[in-house]
């Protein structure tokens, strides 16, 4: 191939030169180049290899459908991998690779499988491999093992970057009544229509300039063009691919923003994520010109005329020097005479018998020779194209006639219209007889087909139908137009002739199909012959299809041979579906910037930084941060939650609880509403009057525990576990939705507007009247246990206090609005100090709910039944509730199940982890009979405890060691089973 | 019926090689369904071909017949993310689990078919002190049930995958690891194709194509199906079909107590090997491993509501997507090559039903949820001689249908790494 850069040709900056480096040698191309363009101007033939016979592969088209010019961009973190040089813009500095080669594309070692192709047939992976050679002897899989690890070294294509991406990604939206997708005649044609109707109209173009097919045109002006468009009110978005459509007509699309450039400007992302909601979608998607299936069809050199005529008149680039067409349609005529004129000599094989006067007259006075009933047959060559054998049909196979010398082989098997993004929406396309290739079907959803897409071939059409497109968009959102007609699909003037494969009389040919993966057309028979013939084995069996391309060059190709095999016709055969996305997009594109700190939100309490300030190591439990222990002098956690804990049970402690959820409960039928979630009794809770609740799940297991406090006659406030507050709210809410309309409740979230402090100890009570206004409201008779009462801290803040303890000691809960919470908590701690207080976290929170053996998420984890925990008799007896008909049933209500219990070391000098399984002494194997769910030092007993589940419960084991056996560090230790209720059993330090 | 199919090796492949393959057979035939079976398999995926297989194989039931709707692995069992391993938490899962294990050890000699199980490890990834309690619960479950399993500290999580993020730096920063090293990945389509191959060899009519359109019952007894390939009779009938159980037990009054919901995965493009092992996170909601081709196999979550369309949300792309990219930073400048999805069927305690039923001769194998594929050899193992001799095998006893009104749930929430 001899190409050549024409100066008057070409839509590229000629007078902006660039350079570039390909395999580390610099080269030079222009501004408005693609890769490919600049490759092919300095005469580079081999750009890649393919996947399985490391065939060299060139430049084959000028789009996205490319399958053969797959390069690595750029270096080290910036390293890009399998990246189309026929669609990378080209920038100053830009560096470029070959892959899937060694040393180089150029002289490849790997091209020994070449020669070993024989062997490599489609699946043949899947008949050895097993074994030991030659029959596969052997067991187990350790010789496979040694097998994958050289199969996956040879496969993949291009190598990643072992490092992180130091690109930035950002999600943005965007709203519009009609989407157009493809700037080519129709889309431009649709955008304008539906603009002038008052419509608020997005287009969309992958490509870094408007124009689509029409970039072929030598007379098209793409930025007069878009001047006009945005002049018309249209937004204009170019680099952006529309990669695929989602319900409720949602686009996704990415915007390469900075891949022009060597690195992203001003701060501005590498790409953006782009979710654009409309009202009307009009796919103006093109089509793409196929391949034809011949012996060696994939030496470079061989490319689709259209991509030869995108080179000539977008890029200036004359892509050979004596070129060969070869055609089955009337879409090359033009191209070559443009290809003539421009000074290749150019001459037409068309296999159909007779075309019409006008164009082989109009040929001949352009110098392009044709002739008929001739197809290509194979490519001499072996790094580039030398010449072509032309054949004749001489009955199913085609016979060699002549050779001809050339440097450039142009092929148009046809068209096949861009239907993918209408595939994702579920349609399946239907098979067109007279043209040859799949059509959109219709879709029930607010989506045309415009131009090629639609299957129209000729420009003026396309322009129709894009009008057509608009008025409908603009009809169907409700805007009276005048009336609109599509034109008619196809518009060639000879009819297209069925040509896929041209099988020659040489015994064994390399007819490409799928040029990435080296699916050939004996692929596909071998395939038939052993019964992967629906479109979906053959894809999976052959991988055709499944590369970068996704099958947008070669499909239709291996559907038609296999149709031919099958007897049968391509519509009874079918397509597989296609998925998205339409062209590969940046995984990054799609975190945006959902990334490190930000990949979830972080919720901190209205009293985090009051919290640091004071000391505080943070630990998150779901998305909240809350405080884990407050060290003094560099304690380390274990001494500094033992100090808290032990504080709390001398004197008081402080404790940011304001991570419960809340929940606001109103209306005249709260109450009843109360009284069916929870399992047990709230019909008759007095007002200022706190109850701890069960809820149940309908299969009878546990959902969540927490207090419910009633403010009034109707209204109450509920808090629920940290972990489980959402759940609750959306439990809630479904219930009164779909269960109980009649009720009359309304639950609001009220998590974020309460900040709540637990103030724990024998002095909480001492402590808390410093604070308050009137200290007579907390006193023992005013505010007796699961009393509330709502007053005001001592210096106006208004707040909620409980009377309630999850640590055994006399405890309250005290919540203020949370923009009040530093302000409080600066009163209670000035106040606590004066009694020896301490501030307490979430380890000291759960060392004394542990001694009281008080359940929380890691006991209630969705498979105890209430009775599991100890806490069956709370369950009322008496009344309907969620989950009541269900947690009687079966084993639910078996006495042998696991029930919640105290453990204690035997040796109490020994420690064990939550997570050991419990075992029989002599059966140390299995589930066991338990495990461990919660442990800690107990500063009041003053030896390691911790809280579990055995089977029977404490009853049972009460008076037999049992082992804790944790496998994975050797450990068993023998234990002892004690009641839950570990400290202060009778529950007396709660009154004070 | 029974041919022996040509051996595949090495050997045959460079026989055939030289007369250009022309001369190999088809891997299973496509014959026109008999009038009677002795039973039918209602779905041709991995779970209803391995029944078949093992019906013939070890309860010597040879006139059987795996009817398919559309073509055979087509449904989850080439979909899925390919994962296969048998860190259960309870013993009747890990029992089920691990047999299926044990039966993939061996599976490529015995089919002669290459299904590619690459035992190259599981990692399930610990992010909270709650994820590292409940890991080692697990584990420690598993050990003691004779299931390989370690623990790895952050560096050795780090030594064992170099490229996850192990800064803890980081939201959701790496504080451990369990490891099953017999576990790993295999070619999901080779195991329904190899399956196919070795019970048409031994007589199993495979039949695709062709939609089953009632169940047809006299007093309490099956007595055969109705198809769109016309009257099929049988007194045995295995109903395999995965989401679309539910449909077929509508057929005869059975209600399941399965949802049906869209999951979906999605695969980068090929590059050169990058990982060599399976991440898995429950916390973060992301698995991932490589395929021998070199693509990423990524995993995401269900949708949130129940759906037969075979797509999901793809706000559930996304957020796998950035728990992928918080795991491996690297992986953010790869490209998303294929997304798709497929029909789970989910069972309340996420445990499988591999049950007769109240009809006599009907049985139903499903609710195999997000995690069937890796069952599949043991799935069809235990429901094949559940069928045959009309009672449950131990394996699947516990996974009766029947616990869902007796309570005896085998709870498994948790057992994967996508929500339930």
């Amino acid at each position: 191939m001899t190409a050549k850069r024409l100066k008057d040709y070409g839509k590229v900056n000629q007078d902006k030169i660039l350079s570039f480096t390909w395999e580390n040698k610099k080269y030079f191309g222009y501004k408005g180049d693609s890769l490919a363009a600049s490759l092919l101007a300095n005469n580079i033939n081999i750009i890649g290899r393919s996947f399985k016979y490391h065939r060299p592969r060139g430049i084959m088209s000028a789009g996205v459908e490319e399958s053969g010019a797959l390069v690595t961009i750029g270096k080290n973190e910036y390293t890009d991998p399998n990246v189309r040089a026929t669609s990378q813009e080209l920038y100053e500095g830009l560096i470029a690779s070959g892959q899937n080669a060694f040393p180089n594309v150029n002289f490849d070692l790997g091209y020994i499988n070449n020669y070993l192709s024989r062997f490599f047939a489609a699946g043949f992976y899947y008949k050895t491999f097993m074994g030991l050679p030659p029959f596969e002897w052997g067991k187990g899989t350790k010789i496979w093992m040694i097998y994958e690890k050289l199969i996956r070294k040879a496969a993949g294509m291009g190598k990643a970057s072992k490092m992180p991406d130091p690109d930035k990604y950002e999600h943005a939206n965007e709203f519009c009544d009609v989407l157009i997708i493809g700037s080519g005649p129709s889309g431009i044609a649709a955008a304008v229509e539906a603009a002038n109707n008052n419509l608020d109209v997005i287009l969309v173009e992958q490509d870094h300039v408007i124009g689509g097919n029409l970039l072929s045109n030598s007379n098209f002006d793409f930025e007069e063009k878009k001047y006009f468009l945005q002049k018309a009110g249209i937004k204009v978005m170019t680099r952006t691919t529309a990669f695929g459509l989602y319900d409720n007509c949602v686009a996704g699309m990415i915007e390469r923003v900075n891949d022009h450039f060597f690195l992203p400007k001003n701060n501005t992302p590498r790409q953006r994520f782009w979710t654009i909601r409309s009202k009307h979608i009009i796919l103006s998607t093109g089509s793409l010109e196929r391949h034809i299936a011949f012996n060696n069809n994939d030496i470079p050199g061989v490319m689709t005329v259209n991509a030869a005529r995108h080179y000539l008149n977008r890029y200036g680039v004359l892509a050979g020097e004596k070129i060969i067409i070869c055609t089955n349609n009337d879409s090359v005529f033009e191209t070559s005479i443009l290809l003539s004129k421009a000074g290749a000599k150019v001459k037409v094989f068309d296999i159909r018998e007779k075309i019409d006067e006008n164009t082989i007259k109009k040929l001949n006075t352009n110098n392009v020779e044709i002739e008929f009933n001739k197809a290509p047959l194979n490519i001499q060559g072996n790094k580039k194209v030398e010449s072509i054998d032309i054949g004749i049909k001489v009955g199913n196979k085609y016979k060699k006639v002549n050779e001809e010398e050339c440097d450039l082989v142009l092929i148009s098997g046809g068209w096949s219209p861009v239907i993918h993004l209408l595939s994702h929406r579920g349609i399946k396309p239907k098979w067109d007889k007279e043209n040859l290739c799949f059509l959109p079907s219709q879709s029930s959803e607010p989506i045309t087909v415009a131009g090629s897409a639609a299957g129209i071939w000729n420009n003026d059409d396309c322009e129709a139908s894009g009008i057509a497109s608009g008025l409908k968009a603009a009809n169907e959102i409700g805007i009276k137009t005048s009336d609109y007609f599509f034109p008619k699909q196809g518009g060639w003037k000879n009819p297209i002739f069925p040509l896929f494969e041209i099988k020659s009389n040489r015994s064994r040919s390399k007819s490409f199909i799928d040029f990435q993966h080296d699916v050939t057309s004996d692929d596909i028979r071998l395939a038939h012959r052993e019964g992967f013939v629906s479109v979906e084995h053959l894809k999976r069996y052959t991988t055709l299809g499944m590369a970068n391309d996704q099958g947008k060059m070669g499909n239709i190709i291996g559907l038609s041979i296999m149709a031919d095999l099958l007897q049968k016709e391509i519509s009874e055969v079918g397509t597989t579906v296609f998925r998205p996305p339409y062209t590969p997009i940046s995984i990054g594109a799609l975190a945006g910037r959902n990334v490190n700190k930000h990949f979830r939100p972080l919720r901190v309490t209205p009293l985090h930084d009051w919290n640091l300030e004071n000391g505080a190591k943070m630990i998150e439990t779901g998305l909240y941060q809350r405080p884990w222990y407050y060290p003094k002098n560099n304690e380390k956690l274990a001494d500094a939650y033992i100090r808290e804990a032990s504080s709390v049970r001398k004197t008081v402690g402080l404790c940011d609880v304001t991570s419960l959820g809340k929940i606001s409960i109103q209306g005249p039928d709260s109450t009843i509403f109360l009284n069916k979630v929870y399992s047990n009794a709230f019909a008759k809770l007095p007002i200022n009057k706190a109850r701890y609740g069960i809820m149940l799940r309908d299969d009878g297991l546990v959902m969540d525990d927490g207090t419910s406090w009633r403010l009034s006659e109707n209204e109450y406030f509920m808090t629920t576990s940290t972990a489980h507050a959402a759940k609750v709210m959306l439990w809630l809410e479904e219930l009164l939705q779909t269960r109980w309309q009649n009720l009359k409740v309304h639950v609001t979230s009220v998590s974020e507007e309460w900040a709540a402090v637990s103030i724990a100890g024998p002095k909480s009570r001492d402590t808390l009247s410093l604070c308050v206004e009137d200290p007579n409201l907390i006193s023992n008779d005013n505010l007796p246990f699961m009393g509330l009462t709502q007053t005001k801290l001592n210096n106006g803040i208004p707040c909620r206090i409980a009377r309630i303890s999850f640590s055994g000691e006399l405890a309250f809960e005290i919540y203020t609005p949370s923009d009040f919470a530093y302000n409080m908590m600066n009163i209670l701690w000035e106040s606590a100090k004066k009694f020896d207080g301490c501030l307490y976290g979430l380890e000291a929170l759960g060392a004394l709910r542990i001694e009281k053996g008080h359940v929380t998420g890691a006991e209630l984890d969705g498979r105890v039944t209430i009775e599991d925990v100890e806490l069956g008799k709370m369950a009322s007896d008496k009344k309907s509730y969620i989950g009541s008909a269900m947690q009687k049933r079966g084993v639910l209500a078996d006495k042998d199940r696991e029930t919640l219990v105290g453990i204690f070391p035997r040796n109490k000098s020994q420690t064990f982890d939550a997570g050991t399984i419990i075992c029989k002494k002599n059966e140390i194997k299995g589930y066991g009979i338990g495990r461990i769910t919660s442990v800690t030092y107990s500063p009041g007993l003053g030896h390691w405890i911790g809280l579990g589940f055995i089977k029977g419960g404490y009853t049972e084991w009460k008076n037999t060691i049992v082992v804790g056996a944790d496998p994975v560090r050797n450990k068993e230790i023998d234990l002892e089973i004690v009641s839950p209720h570990m400290f202060d059993p009778k529950g007396e330090r709660l009154h004070g | 019926m029974n041919k022996k199919p040509k051996k595949y090796s090495v050997f045959s492949l460079i026989k055939n090689a030289f007369s250009y393959h022309e001369n190999w057979q088809p891997a299973w035939d496509s014959p026109e369904p008999k009038k009677e079976y002795e039973a039918i398999i209602i779905g041709g995926g991995g779970h209803g071909l391995t029944t078949a297989y093992y019906l013939a194989k070890n309860h010597n039931i040879k006139n059987i017949a795996v009817i398919e709707k559309g073509w055979i692995g087509g449904g989850n069992t080439g979909r899925n993310t390919t994962i296969i391993r048998s860190n259960y938490l309870w013993d009747q899962s890990a029992a089920l689990y691990e047999h299926a294990l044990k039966l993939w050890e061996g599976m490529s000699q015995e089919l002669n078919y290459n299904v590619m199980f690459s035992q190259r490890g599981v990692m399930n990834v610990a992010h909270t002190l709650h994820d590292v309690r409940e890991l080692k619960r697990r584990w420690h479950a598993n050990r003691l049930n004779d299931i390989d399993c370690e623990w790895l500290n952050t560096q050795q999580v780090k030594k064992f995958c170099p490229v996850i993020n192990t800064s803890q730096n980081i939201r959701y920063p790496v504080l451990g690891a369990t490891l099953q090293r017999r576990a790993g990945t295999a070619r999901h389509d080779a195991v329904a194709w190899g399956y196919a191959r070795g019970a048409n060899a031994m007589g199993v009519d495979i039949i695709q194509n062709c939609e089953v359109t009632n169940i047809n019952i006299k007093e309490g007894n099956v007595t055969g199906i109705e198809t769109t390939k016309g009257l099929i009779k049988s007194k045995k009938i295995g109903v395999v079909a995965a989401g679309h159980s539910s449909v077929i037990a509508n057929m005869v009054g059975i209600r399941l107590p399965l949802e049906s919901r869209p999951l979906q995965a999605l695969v980068s493009e090929p590059v050169k090997p990058i990982i060599d092992t399976v991440v898995m996170s429950n916390t973060i909601h992301a698995y991932v491993s490589q395929s021998d081709k070199g693509e990423l196999v990524i995993g995401a979550g269900t949708d949130g509501y129940t759906s037969y369309t075979q797509r999901g949300g793809f706000n559930i792309v996304e957020d796998t997507i950035t728990a992928v990219v918080e795991l491996f930073p690297l992986f953010s400048r790869m490209k998303m090559l294929r997304h798709w999805g497929g029909i789970v069927d989910i069972c309340p305690d996420a445990s499988p039903i591999v049950s007769k039923t109240h009809i006599n001769g009907l049985y139903f194998n499903c609710g195999w949820g997000t995690g069937g594929f890796k069952a599949t050899p043991g799935s069809g193992w235990v429901f094949a001689h559940t069928i045959a001799n009309d009672e449950p095998h131990a394996l699947n006893a516990p996974f009766n249908i029947n616990r869902f009104s007796s309570g005896e749930l085998v709870d498994e929430h948790g057992a994967a790494a996508v929500a339930h």
